[in-house]
């Protein structure tokens, strides 16, 4: 199974990246743009045909290693 | 006669202030050992451990997210667990950040851009083993040089580091008054854990060692660990 995780940075953490890519849009014309987030995507390869088994591993990656909670948020999606 | 201080100074793939580390302690009479970061254990009879400046592992994933792993890592929580003290310097500081052995976490500056300048800062407090030697709201002069230095805190972990005086130093200008540099909450450089004996900051004090090279105020800080 594929483990599809994106990180981003918690609701009311400022996020530099996206304020400043929020900007840019603003520049170049972009009209209605309301809130711009820049997180990363990480994808994982498992060895397991368990879905419950590869969302527990990578549950446990993200707290363990892929986020930082004490800034991020992290949804782990399974395919 | 001064205790002469055997410092342990961290080496992980990537880490580039270790032989500053090493020179700064030496010049103020110790004696510095390099461990690498595979070691599992710390040398004997140390007095400090010192996580300096670099990029750790690239900075991959997250400044000091990988390196916090490392093998050494595990008897430096030990050490630090035991009472032992510890200082982590710019990359040093997100590596503890990461390993939870502070509080808080380091993003990327506010306005995207690496920072190395000469910063003005003003200590907070220095009721504990590494400022004792500055005095509250003393100006220092020490360089900085991050990309990630944010320091984030939620509401209740800062009430925290305010009440056990854990905030070190702030961002100031040459009168003590707060400026922002890199979008630290409230203008925060570094901090230190609750039972005062692991410090963090962004500033380099080891590069402030000779008045001739802009500041010499990273000796005061330093000779802190003396006492």
């Amino acid at each position: 199974m594929t483990a599809v995780i994106n990180v981003f940075l918690k609701e009311g953490v400022l996020d530099p990246q996206g304020k400043a890519a929020h900007h840019a849009l603003d520049s170049l014309g972009f009209a209605g743009v309301d809130d711009v987030r820049i997180g990363k995507q990480i994808i994982i390869k498992l060895d397991t045909d368990d879905r419950v088994v590869a969302e527990a591993e990578a549950t446990e990656m993200c707290e363990t290693l892929l986020a930082n909670t004490v800034i991020e948020d992290y949804t782990i999606e399974i395919n | 006669m001064q205790k002469t201080l055997k410092v342990a100074v961290l080496r992980f793939p990537g880490t580039n202030c270790e032989f500053d580390s090493q020179y700064a302690f030496e010049k103020l009479g110790h004696t510095t050992e390099l461990v690498w970061h595979e070691n599992e254990t710390l040398p004997t009879d140390i007095d400090l451990v010192v996580v300096p400046g670099g990029f750790s592992y690239g900075d991959y994933l997250r400044s000091g997210s990988i390196a916090r792993f490392s093998p050494v890592m595990k008897a430096v929580t030990t050490y630090a667990n035991d009472g032992g003290k510890v200082l982590g310097i710019c990359n040093g500081f997100q590596i503890l950040t990461e390993a939870g052995l502070l509080p808080g976490a380091l993003k990327r500056n506010n306005n995207l851009h690496f920072i190395s300048k000469h910063q003005n800062l003003c200590v907070i407090n220095n009721d504990n083993a590494f400022l004792n030697k500055c005095e509250k709201g003393e100006i220092l002069n020490i360089p900085i040089a991050h990309a990630d230095g944010n320091y984030y805190i939620d509401d209740e972990g800062f009430k925290k580091l305010e009440e056990n005086e854990q905030i070190l130093l702030r961002y100031s200008d040459e009168n003590g008054e707060r400026v922002v540099v890199n979008g630290s909450v409230t203008s925060i450089a570094g901090v230190c854990n609750e039972a005062k004996n692991v410090f963090g900051l962004m500033p380099h004090p080891e590069r402030a060692l000779e008045a001739i090279l802009g500041s010499e105020d990273g000796i005061r800080m330093l000779k802190g660990f003396e006492a």
